[in-house]
């Protein structure tokens, strides 16, 4: 039963396009999007302050960094470490990232709250096993161009230049994505009466 | 069954089409910076907030501690504050904001004011809703998506996380904490360890604790990777809930079900984990993760002593922390020495850090400053004369509020500048400057290092 002011999200089945490499572990989100670039009321702009602190110097003059590199320009999948995203649960994090462009995560694990998070703005967290990522940071680093497919319905990767590999993911958000019910509003209001019941049925906080 | 699976089938409202449970939430603690963009999808979509009557706000991320006087000197601040003020007003949503008497960090008001307790789900958007485990709570930290999900619904899309049950047994020595259990369980386990788990403290070392030291562990549980941390209820957590401002008049009579929130005694459990505690050593971060610590009788490891996924990391903070391997930690200078938090802003911290600070003064190139927790902390402090004794040793006593914890008030690292602080993270950029650094240790280590002007052992101390 679809609430009258809500509307199912669309359905994600793949994600195509250019990979940018950053392969460390544990990157936290303070790192993704430092706090004082968190005094916003929107979400919106925050894609110009994606790694800042390692992307600028105190001068604001530019470092060498991946999101700074124009031969990364334009790339939708962004190739992570394990862990990836963990620390402050701040969506500004993937809010961020997904302003600058990208689309999927690819790290051989992240932080759940993180995870969590990228799934409701409908970015795909997708695991890839540590070897595949080194092997896929390989190619992409000698061929910038490489195109990449990520098929969530099959779990599945692969190159243009014909490599493949499996990817896995959580299978709750892996089936939001290919039902297109990752934007979760819906989904939860259509349960409205059990949401009532069971509101009656625990004690009240005061 | 475990206490986690008792409460998450209490609160279960159905299984969603994609497998994930759909989770009442209780309690929904709101505050300034995560959530002015959740009312407004909210108000897009033309929906109310289902629960205001389960949800309280309170302002702590940016809120000077020196002046909160309005409007704040820091106009995004301001601005940040007056939306929270207006959409709480709006949606009728109970708030305690400065002046108000019970302002403070939501985690450490939430158990104040008897909001927090045994057997309920409780969210809110940041990441250390996790404390809120010590009263048997099941806290889940959530990003502004998940709030107006909360808002909307007052429920959320889970998938049940696993239980690993960590035993602390054993007595702690004298100048071993809290803070130092849970950093220990940290840097053994790594900051990735409990992805996928949820954290169950148990046995002895952790029974002796009291419910604000429980909160200390709990809250940094995310920084083990795990999302939620919790600690079976006892009489402690009835005794600390007696008389809250929201909590049961009748509390005598809601107790036995309160104490019902316990895991089975021969429920099995994903992974176990034991800690003699006995054996444990105040501990102290070197690097620029809360996993990257040591004892502080030790040396910062060598990338040869380290697993190879760890030896990376290490690399990038030798580099960020100016350190050294073989190094040892005792002795490192500090310039700046930070007492408060979620972690390790309560009453019992502020005491123990007095203790050690009565009578003495701090280093005189050390800044140091004591933020209490809440407005309710800084009462009951003042009222114990602490703020003399810190004043009188030439710490700041400021206003409650998250302050240097994250920075995103005017309370800052300048530079490289080190600082010892009872918080709970120390990443790059963390306390608001890109190359300041962090040492995470317990409040009664951190009032030691900011009269020593280094890392000093606090077992060592005449206390």
């Amino acid at each position: 039963m679809a609430h009258p002011n809500l509307k199912n999200s669309s359905v994600i089945e793949r994600i195509t396009g250019r990979a940018i490499p950053l392969p460390e572990n544990d990157v936290d989100t303070d790192r993704i999007i430092p706090a004082r670039y968190l005094k916003f009321i929107t979400f919106e702009g925050l894609g110009a302050y994606a790694f800042y602190d390692e992307r600028f110097d105190e001068q604001g003059k530019p470092k060498p960094h991946p999101f700074n590199d124009p031969t990364y320009l334009g790339a939708t999948i962004l190739l992570a470490g394990a862990n990836f995203g963990c620390g402050s649960s701040r969506e500004h994090a993937p809010q961020a990232l997904y302003r600058a462009g990208i689309r999927a995560i690819l790290a051989p694990s992240f932080a759940e709250i993180f995870a969590g998070n990228s799934t409701a703005i409908g970015m795909p967290t997708v695991m890839v096993s540590p070897l595949h990522l080194e092997t896929l940071i390989t190619l992409v680093t000698q061929n910038p161009s490489t195109d990449i497919r990520i098929d969530l319905k099959y779990k599945t990767l692969s190159t243009s230049s014909g490599w493949t590999c499996p990817v896995d993911m959580n299978e709750g958000y892996r089936k939001a994505f290919l039902e297109g019910s990752w934007d979760t509003t819906a989904v939860l209001l259509a349960n409205l009466d059990s949401i009532h019941k069971k509101a009656a049925a625990l004690p009240s906080l005061w | 069954m475990t206490l986690l699976e008792k409460v998450w089938e209490l609160h279960k409202v159905a299984t969603l089409p994609n497998g994930q449970d759909q989770l009442f939430i209780a309690l929904h603690l709101v505050h300034e910076v995560t959530s002015p963009q959740a009312f407004q999808m909210i108000e897009e979509r033309g929906l109310p907030v289902l629960f205001p009557e389960r949800t309280f706000a309170t302002s702590d991320h940016i809120v000077p501690t020196d002046s909160k006087a309005r409007p704040f000197s820091d106009p995004l601040a301001e601005e940040m504050m007056a939306a929270l003020e207006r959409n709480v007003k709006k949606h009728g949503i109970k708030a305690f904001f400065p002046g108000s008497g019970y302002q403070g960090i939501v985690h450490v008001i939430g158990p104040e004011l008897g909001l927090t307790r045994p057997g309920i789900t409780i969210a809110c958007g940041d990441s250390h809703t996790s404390s809120h485990g010590a009263f048997g709570a099941l806290g889940f930290g959530v990003g502004t998506t998940q709030i107006r999900d909360i808002l909307a619904t007052g429920t959320m899309a889970l998938s049940k996380p696993k239980v690993r049950r960590i035993e602390v047994t054993g007595i702690l020595p004298k100048g071993v904490y809290a803070k130092d259990i849970i950093m220990t369980i940290i840097a053994r386990l790594g900051v990735n360890g409990g992805l996928g788990y949820a954290y169950e403290y148990a046995e002895s070392a952790i029974q002796a604790l009291g419910m604000e030291e429980r909160l200390t562990i709990c809250n940094m549980s995310i920084e083990g990777g795990a999302r939620v941390g919790y600690v079976e209820p006892d009489e402690k957590t009835i005794q600390y809930l007696r008389g809250r401002p929201f909590a049961p008049k009748n509390i005598d009579e809601v107790a036995p079900y309160w104490l019902s929130f316990r895991s089975d005694p021969n429920t099995s459990y994903d992974d176990v984990v034991k800690i003699e505690g006995n054996t444990l050593e105040p501990m102290v971060s070197w690097g620029i993760n809360p996993g990257q610590a040591i004892p502080v009788s030790g040396r910062i490891p060598s990338p040869k002593d380290l697993p190879p996924t760890e030896r990376d990391t290490a690399e990038k903070a030798y580099s960020h922390m100016k350190v050294t391997p073989g190094e040892p930690i005792e002795g490192k200078k500090i310039d700046v020495a930070f007492i408060g938090s979620c972690t390790n802003g309560r009453m019992i911290d502020l005491r123990e850090a007095a203790r050690i600070v009565k009578g003495r003064k701090k280093a005189p190139h050390v800044r140091a400053y004591v933020v209490p927790g809440s407005e309710q902390v800084d009462a009951q402090a003042r009222k114990e004369g602490l703020d003399i004794i810190f004043r009188d040793a030439g710490f700041e006593w400021r206003s409650a509020g998250c302050s240097m914890c994250l920075a995103m008030n005017p309370d800052r690292l300048q530079g490289e500048e080190i600082c010892a602080s009872s918080s709970n993270r120390n990443f790059i950029g963390r306390q608001g400057s890109p190359k300041g650094r962090t040492l995470l240790m317990s409040p009664a280590m951190v009032a030691a290092a900011a009269l020593a002007g280094e890392v000093v052992d606090i077992r060592k101390w005449e206390i």
